[in-house]
């Protein structure tokens, strides 16, 4: 089921993605000029943020697999420090958007931006609920060697966020 | 501690990270458009990233052939899609 969930999503952002590289080629000074105003150091440790979330996620599955609990709770509390470490930075990213006067309707690139980004930031959003849900479970020791499917499926998720992050990344913060 | 694939994996990943910010950087700082081949190696070193992570931490290397084509088809449609993109508009 989880499955069928990434392949939509992977369709809707890749819509999304392909719409912003058309748009910055046919208004290439417009979208140079937003480009101009992002923080590429900020992407970069977002990048590291969710990668590290990622590594997190696989290590707690593994530690299920062995019938490692704690262990498997603790890198689910370790994931979940990367969700959220993400989504400080970017809130910190979007306030000073908005106080340095920012609205996502003037033009076309502040429209794909907030989209884009706006729509990424909610996925990991779920993504770190759905890890701290996960954590919770975990140390009441609902997760074993032979039934961890809930972690296997929170992690499959979280790859997916981290996945379009590798695509978001070079096309918003990196190619200018 | 004995080093996992899944420890080599995000290494990697940040390395790469690391990388692209690099390479972003110069430009970034100078003002001007990322060049072309600075362009593809960020394109390129996403597609690694990526095929790094459904590959391995989505463990699409052994999942049924359907699936890994689907992902894997996307990134590199993707990854074509802006690469095409960007080369019309900087040449």
């Amino acid at each position: 089921m989880v499955w069928l969930l990434v392949l939509a999503e992977l369709l809707t952002f890749g819509l999304l993605f392909a719409s912003f590289a058309v748009a910055r080629r046919l208004q290439p000074g417009m979208f140079a000029q937003g480009q101009a105003e992002l923080s590429l150091s900020t992407g970069v440790l977002n990048t590291l943020l969710l990668v590290a979330g990622s590594w997190a996620a696989v290590r707690a599955v593994r530690s299920f697999e062995a019938d490692r609990r704690v262990a498997g709770a603790r890198w689910l509390l370790a994931a979940l420090a990367g969700a959220v470490g993400f989504l400080v930075v970017k809130s910190h990213e979007f306030l000073g958007k908005v106080q340095a006067g920012f609205d996502w309707a003037t033009n076309t690139f502040t429209l794909l931006y907030t989209l884009l980004t706006g729509f990424h930031y909610l996925h990991v959003l779920v993504g770190a609920i759905v890890f701290a849900v996960l954590w919770h479970k975990a140390r009441q020791g609902a997760y074993s060697q032979s039934d961890h499917m809930g972690p296997i499926s929170g992690a499959v998720f979280w790859h997916m966020v981290d996945l379009l992050w590798m695509v978001l990344f070079p096309l918003v913060y990196v190619i200018r | 501690m004995r080093l996992k694939r899944e420890d080599l994996i995000f290494a990697l990943l940040a390395l790469a990270t690391l990388a692209s910010g690099w390479l972003g950087e110069g430009a970034a700082l100078q003002g001007q458009h990322l060049g072309t081949l600075a362009m593809l190696a960020v394109l390129g070193l996403s597609g690694i990233k990526g095929a790094m992570i459904a590959l391995d931490y989505m463990e699409l290397r052994h999942a049924p052939a359907i699936w890994r084509r689907a992902v894997m088809g996307w990134l590199m449609v993707v990854l074509g899609v802006v690469a095409l993109a960007s080369l019309v508009s900087t040449g």
